[in-house]
């Protein structure tokens, strides 16, 4: 089957969820939806030979040719990687929320059509080789996410969270997009591959260095690094099985995948290296840090996956920098883009598992307070060996996956210096000792999760549930993601050349032009080396600080909540709000009046400039007809109406004299012979003033005592200034001809091509029929308009932001 | 106090179905001569609302008990799907087909897809200027 079909199965799937929960209620929907992201981790599996021998896979739907724009299914190692990770986790947390949530009380239908959407959206992300498609993906991952933050959109935090991410998502995503379109004007193509084949150009161009930050900004905030992370401990409102699969397993990752995948083309810059790898390592230890501040389970885990993100994201800067070595390949420098994928998929089995424990401990207990949490070790044997299996190979102790990819990560960042450009000579040694200070945090906030959830004393009278192991099925992913980071430990070699080396081969393809040429071997022991040191030094600092915690957590609290970013962020959206609302109230009176003078005044601004400003200006009455007396009759008529609704007492007087107005103009149709507009015109005055009578008593008195309207100097003007501009117009448009009319060509082909007689309706339903259906579309807007304004009775509510 | 209308209502009670007669005539002549889907429903829906001038809303609404909402819909259903209609035969979007047949009693007439749209057009007329009336007419 072609691939670019199979990233859209999952949203196809999704069509038949609220009818398989409609009908078939007493099965768990996850069940049928469990069956989309297994089949399709399995078919992408069978690719995996293939692309391990440095096979790539391109399968192409086009979607708006005249614009170039196509849907471009690009599988190579890195796609294939992270294809596997969301098929594969996807099935897990599929699994795992067929038990998380209840099928009676749930609104499982809402529930899994967003997560069958999210994770086409994800596919697309990482296999489209087209900038803009992907563009597109990107932002559907950010959509899906705030559906799914808000599942349980009846609690304010879920509401918050939800706008809170898709704000600060949506705003890199919209930089992204800006960055994208730079590179496709420098590099005339939407390809990515293309892209990359003429990377030495393009870093020659003026807006490389922009379309650079542009994209790592689009990134950095999908991959919540420093200073946009504070999206992702709020979003932690989310249903668990989301948070493990949206916000530590894959969506999150998009960011790395995305400076992963275009590394290749901006490697050449220096400033790439350094954001990348700075912003990457501040993030880490600024997380890490802050993590042990946190008392909800999963605020410790949205912290620690924050962390962790960072830690991937310096690597790949680390990685950038092999570009500029000679000879990289033969130096530790090529660890680095190695452990980065390696870390990530340790990441995605130890941080999934963890997640899930949380959930599980919520469900069971019902709170996720850590401190009303302890003594769980005897009551939930099996979470607590799960979560220990995590946490430990999180803190990055032998015998977990989490040790090997820790090492590479202290080899990769000591192998700095062998980096000796950019005057890196001395502020390399800055790297090594961040990254040690961020493990050793990560170190204690690994136990302090583990350790104050399970260990320690219970409290059954803090818990708003009598705490209990979780049913078999809500174990089963938890369970199988732990033995992996077991498994992954003792056979690292075999994950390396199946799913590590043909992802490196295509971030780092200046190094290396098939995967079997990364010659990396991971083992657990090799030697007293400096690393071992740094290992052994975090092991036993971090322990210590372990041991003293409740001595100086309470420190946390001494950090001023007025300075954080989280209070920057509300601060500029209450900004934005309300300057927005006082913006618009300064020309909002309420009344049609004024808005009427604003456009009556803006339009003759326009209309007259234009005219001016193209010398349109002219008048010839050369070739006019005369003026009969039905004409004359039928003007004086108007011109008295008109006067007589200004000069009325009565708002009834001045509702006829307007009908008048109406049927005189109608009139003047026939006297032009235009049959058709004099028809409409006399019904649309019948029906219009049938409908001011109706709506006679709901209109506001002109004034308390019946009396003439005032003289008004500013509406005078302005009505004035549209006369005469329409009047300009019209001679002006009489004048003269730029093109030949086109009645010409209606009266040629209205019978022999529209098989019709009539041009006016011919017109309507045919020649131009696009515009009747959105005309009609409109008229049913408008309809739909007044009964929600009427009947509904949408009540002045002031001062009430939903943002306070 | 009611005011004496019993002329009013008299005359309506002739008029409506006259003025109902035009509607369809000019809505079926539309093609060829004056006419057609816009005015056709404008037509139908001031025979309406003077129903609702002589008597009133709810005595209407329970002769005419037509949710104008779904009127509408149907309409704008009716329009999109002869639009689309054209795609199956795999002509561009919106490409009307007609030709010409001789029936029984109507003798040569030509039958023009651009006639569904027409209704389509008729109906959310129709329907919107009556849920626009009624609705106001209902406030109190």
């Amino acid at each position: 089957m072609s691939l670019v079909f199979l990233i859209f199965i999952p949203i196809l799937a999704a069509l038949f969820i609220p009818l398989l929960f409609k009908r078939l209620g007493q099965i768990h929907t996850g069940w049928f939806v469990l069956l989309v992201p297994a089949a399709l981790f399995l078919y992408y599996a069978t690719r995996l030979p293939s692309v391990m021998e440095g096979g790539t896979y391109v399968s192409e739907l086009s979607w708006i040719p005249s614009l170039d724009i196509a849907f471009v299914a690009y599988l190579d190692g890195l796609s294939l990687l992270f294809t596997l990770l969301i098929t594969g986790i996807g099935a897990l947390v599929v699994l795992y929320s067929i038990f998380y949530l209840d099928k009676h009380r749930e609104q499982l239908h809402n529930f899994y059509v967003y997560l069958l959407i999210f994770m086409s959206a994800m596919l697309g992300v990482v296999q489209s080789d087209h900038l803009i498609t992907l563009y597109l993906f990107w932002e559907l991952t950010s959509i899906s996410s705030f559906l799914l933050i808000a599942y349980w959109y009846t609690r304010d935090r879920s509401r918050f969270g939800a706008l809170k991410s898709m704000m600060i998502t949506v705003f890199g995503g919209l930089m992204m997009l800006g960055g994208f379109v730079l590179l496709s004007i420098m590099g005339g193509t939407y390809s990515i591959r293309e892209l990359i084949a003429q990377a030495p150009e393009l870093a020659q161009h003026d807006f490389f260095i922009w379309a650079l930050v542009l994209v790592l900004l689009g990134a950095f905030t999908k991959s919540a690094q420093f200073p946009f992370y504070i999206w992702l401990p709020d979003a932690m409102e989310a249903p668990t099985p989301v948070s493990a699969y949206l916000h530590s397993a894959t969506m999150v990752k998009a960011g790395i995948y995305l400076v992963a995948r275009l590394t290749p083309v901006f490697a050449l810059s220096e400033v790439w290296m350094w954001l990348v790898a700075g912003v990457g390592l501040f993030t880490m230890v600024w997380a890490s840090f802050f993590a042990l501040k946190q008392t909800d389970l999963k605020g410790i885990l949205a912290f620690s996956t924050v962390s962790q993100l960072g830690l991937i994201m310096s690597l790949l800067g680390v990685a950038a920098a092999a570009y500029h070595v000679e000879g990289a390949a033969d130096t530790y420098l090529k660890y680095a883009a190695f452990a980065a994928i390696f870390h990530l998929i340790n990441h995605a089995t130890f941080k999934g598992s963890l997640f899930m424990i949380a959930g599980i401990v919520d469900h069971e207990t019902g709170t996720r307070d850590i401190r009303k949490l302890g003594g769980l070790m005897s009551l939930m044997p099996v979470s607590f060996t799960v979560a220990l299996i995590g946490s430990l190979s999180m803190a990055g102790l032998p015998p977990f996956n989490g040790f090997l990819s820790k090492e590479m990560f202290l080899t990769a960042m000591l192998s700095l210096q062998e980096f000796n450009m950019f005057s890196m000579d001395v502020w390399w040694v800055l790297f090594p000792i961040i990254a040690w200070v961020g493990s050793v945090f990560t170190f204690i906030y690994s136990l302090y999760f583990v350790f104050h959830t399970f260990a320690g004393k219970h409290q059954p009278e803090q818990l708003p549930k009598q705490a209990h192991e979780a049913p078999i099925g809500m174990l089963i992913s938890p369970v199988f993601l732990a033995a992996l980071v077991v498994m992954i430990f003792f056979i690292p070699n075999l994950i390396g050349d199946w799913l590590v080396k043909p992802a490196v081969a295509a971030i780092q393809p200046f190094l290396y032009d098939s995967p079997q040429n990364v010659d990396i071997h991971v083992s657990a022991w090799h030697g007293f080396n400096t690393e071992l040191f740094m290992t052994l030094g975090i092991f036993a600092i971090g322990g210590l600080m372990f041991w003293t915690l409740r001595k100086w957590q309470h420190l946390y609290d001494l950090y001023p909540d007025a300075i954080s970013l989280n209070r920057l962020y509300d601060e500029m959206m209450l900004l934005s709000g309300g300057g927005a609302n006082r913006f618009s109230r300064i020309y909002m009176t309420g009344f049609i009046r004024s808005y009427l003078v604003y456009m009556f005044s803006f339009m003759t601004f326009i209309v007259l400039l234009t005219l001016f400003l193209n010398e349109a200006f002219q008048i010839d009455f050369s070739n006019l007809a005369p003026i009969g007396v039905y004409e004359i009759v039928i003007l004086l008529a108007l011109v008295g109406a008109t006067l007589t609704i200004l000069g009325s007492k009565s708002r009834l007087t001045a509702i006829i004299a307007l009908g008048a107005v109406g049927y005189s103009i109608a009139l003047l149709f026939v006297i032009f012979r235009a049959p058709d507009l004099a028809l409409t015109q006399l019904v649309i005055e019948t029906i219009s003033v049938a409908l001011f009578l109706l709506a006679f008593y709901h209109l506001p008195q002109i004034s308390r005592k019946e009396e003439r309207m005032k003289f008004r100097f500013g509406n005078a003007l302005v009505a004035l200034a549209v006369g005469v501009t329409m009047t300009l117009v019209a001679l002006s448009a009489h004048s003269q001809k730029a093109l030949p009319s086109i009645s010409e060509f209606y009266k040629e082909t209205v019978y022999s091509e529209a098989g019709g007689g009539n041009i006016v309706n011919v017109i309507l339903v045919d020649y131009r029929g696009f515009d009747t259906l959105f005309e009609i579309a409109v008229l049913g807007i408008a309809g739909i308009g007044i009964i929600t304004m009427i009947r509904l009775r949408l009540t002045k509510k002031e001062g009430q932001h939903e943002n306070k | 106090m009611r005011t004496n209308d019993v002329m009013l209502q008299t005359a309506t009670k002739v008029v409506t179905f006259i003025i109902l007669m035009f509607a369809v005539h000019i809505f079926f002549a539309g093609h060829y001569t004056p006419g057609g889907g816009f005015v056709g429903g404008l037509l139908t829906a001031s025979a309406i609302v003077l129903l609702m001038l002589a008597f009133d809303i709810p005595t209407i609404k329970k002769i005419l008990p037509i949710n104008y909402v779904v009127l509408t819909a149907v309409g704008l259903l009716i329009a999109i799907a002869t639009a689309s209609a054209s795609i199956i035969f795999d002509v561009p979007f919106f490409t009307h087909a007609y030709d010409y047949f001789d029936l029984p009693l109507f003798g040569k007439t030509s039958l023009h897809s651009a006639l569904l749209f027409d209704i389509g057009v008729y109906l959310v007329v129709v329907g919107v200027t009556m849920t626009i009336i009624q609705t106001i007419g209902e406030d109190e």
